[in-house]
């Protein structure tokens, strides 16, 4: 009887201290996103809209611009994450070493430019290459090129450039993540492996990769819906340009609906495709996670 | 031979590490610079400092209320993060201290959310907002981030690695479940409500696109907001954005400093 008691005021805590998370996650989240499904099957413009069925979904096939902005997030995507995480993880590994000299140092300094917002650190590495910009400047000085590159004025370097400053951004957080979790690693394996005459770099590939393989898939997992999401970036450095080339689907949903004439059921079919790329791309990854394991 | 070899190793290592610090610092580095160059001579790419700093301020001051300015985003980095904390924590404990199959269900479909991107609830939010005419205010920009799934997350992992023996010493002890939550799991948890106290207060402090769709007048713009209009402009003036963006990055740079030894036990203890 009393044990019943107990697990009934158990039960009435337990609803009470989520209630608040409950009402606030129903409102601004659940009800977005199903009103969001509802509104992508609505054509229109402004607050006049009436249901069109598919025919956002045909529109989608048929908007060039759309599809740049998809070609463009996927470019990003599948350059950006890889080169990133590859060095977050050689920076961890490096760090990891007890014996390293001025490893609070190099720590800090790595990891310094995530303090950053993104909005600041997206206009620093505007100014920085401007035309005649310092970039330039250094990089001739350096003899790495003969003449100054238009970086914000050519589309492939454009890209180049977001590319850069997201990896200059990110590199950092993720450093962390594998550094935590590297410092929980047993060090007696390491220990073992070098008395069996392992080699470094065996000793990383075998033990410390699979170890790491869970912050791995986070960390990645966490870039993709991160990358697929651009938007700052691209907005204070390129606004999207030149011609598109650094347009994003973010971007273009909020031209969509604040910059143009709002098509709100329109610009709600494009969101869906970011809801539905991040979906399969997240079961992919962790799809290929267990396949590894295996 | 080998010992040649670890040695050249080492070098690399070391040659590698020394080119991501400088280049990491360098635009910190170009921040400062900047501030005390003229908008001309930033462009030309100059890298020593100059003589312009007191008239990049006054131009600064004499565009923008910045004081106004100023306190919009500490109050709503302040207000927002200590809500969320609020809010976020209370479930994370409870999600883990009060187990029931229900709750597990309901955790799960959170979960499920971390994966919706911002943009695909942007735009039904604000019609949602203009309904209710919270467009231009505070109230707008705080609503949707209070009960954030990714601290919930993150306050339920720390959790675990609470005794459960206290919460069962203070029980026995007479104290009520929400003073064990006050005066128990909050003291003890510190390292952890510090490391969610960094990630909020940058994440709102920086907060961008809500901000830039929501609040549309300019007594209540944020700094972030300001920076980028600043910069936007055909021919920014870049000595005064420069001023503006030190200001926008000082906060989080300090709060990050003051907080960083619990940032990384809070962030390794939550691993484990």
């Amino acid at each position: 009887m009393a044990k019943s008691r107990i697990g009934r005021a158990e039960q009435r805590n337990g609803w009470l201290f989520i209630a608040p998370t409950l009402v606030l996650l129903g409102l601004f989240m659940v009800y977005p996103i199903v009103w969001s499904l509802w509104m992508s099957f609505q054509t229109g413009r402004g607050m006049n809209h009436s249901f069109g069925g598919f025919t956002n979904i045909i529109r989608l096939t048929q908007d060039p611009v759309f599809l740049r902005a998809l070609t463009n997030t996927g470019i990003f995507l599948v350059v950006q994450v890889p080169i990133m995480i590859v060095l977050a993880l050689l920076f961890a590994a490096a760090l990891n070493n007890p014996k390293l000299r001025f490893r609070g140092f190099f720590r800090t300094a790595i990891f310094l430019p995530c303090v950053t917002s993104l909005v600041a650190y997206s206009i620093l590495f505007k100014s920085m290459f401007a035309s005649d910009g310092v970039i330039n400047d250094l990089a001739i000085m350096l003899h790495l090129m003969d003449a100054p590159i238009s970086w914000l004025g050519d589309p492939f370097w454009a890209r180049t450039v977001i590319i850069l400053a997201i990896t200059w951004r990110w590199t950092g957080y993720n450093m962390i993540f594998y550094l935590a979790a590297m410092q929980n690693i047993d060090k007696s394996i390491y220990e073992a492996a070098r008395i069996d005459g392992v080699p470094a770099w065996a000793r990383f590939r075998y033990i410390t990769l699979p170890m790491l393989k869970p912050v791995i898939l986070f960390t990645t997992v966490i870039s993709t819906i991160g990358t697929l999401q651009l938007f700052d970036e691209v907005n204070n450095i390129t606004t999207g340009g030149p011609s598109d080339s650094t347009l994003t689907l973010s971007l273009y949903i909020y031209n969509l609906t604040f910059k143009f004439m709002p098509s709100l059921g329109y610009a709600a079919t494009v969101s869906y495709v970011i809801v539905i790329l991040v979906a399969v791309l997240s079961f992919l990854q962790f799809l290929v996670a267990k396949d590894r394991k295996a | 031979m080998s010992r040649v070899f670890a040695q050249a190793r080492s070098g690399l290592v070391y040659a590698g590490l020394s080119l991501a610090a400088f280049v990491s610092i360098f635009p910190f580095f170009w921040m400062l610079v900047g501030t005390t160059n003229t908008a001309p001579d930033i462009i030309k790419g100059k890298i020593t400092f100059g003589s312009a700093l007191f008239d990049n301020i006054t131009n600064l001051f004499a565009q923008v209320d910045m004081v106004q300015v100023f306190w919009n985003s500490t109050f709503l980095a302040i207000v927002g993060t200590v809500l969320t904390l609020a809010i976020s924590s209370l479930a994370g404990y409870a999600f883990e201290m009060f187990p029931s199959k229900t709750r597990e269900r309901v955790f799960a479909v959170l979960l499920l959310t971390l994966s919706i991107p911002f943009a695909a609830i942007m735009v039904p939010l604000f019609v949602m907002m203009a309904k209710l005419t919270l467009i231009n205010t505070f109230t707008a920009i705080l609503l949707p981030s209070i009960a954030s799934v990714f601290i919930i997350f993150y306050f339920r992992q720390a959790t675990k690695a609470f005794p459960h023996e206290l919460r069962d010493a203070a029980k026995i002890d007479g104290l009520k479940e929400w003073q064990i939550f006050l005066y128990i799991y909050l003291p003890v948890m510190r390292s952890t409500y510090a490391a969610a106290i960094i990630i909020v207060f940058m994440a709102n402090w920086n907060n961008y696109l809500w901000p830039l769709i929501v609040l549309q007048t300019n007594e209540n713009k944020t700094l972030t907001l300001v920076v980028s209009s600043l910069a936007s402009s055909y021919y920014p003036d870049y000595g005064v954005v420069m001023v503006a963006t030190v200001l926008a990055t000082l906060p989080t740079i300090i709060v990050f400093f003051l907080l960083q030894r619990r940032f990384v036990e809070g962030l390794t203890g939550s691993v484990k």
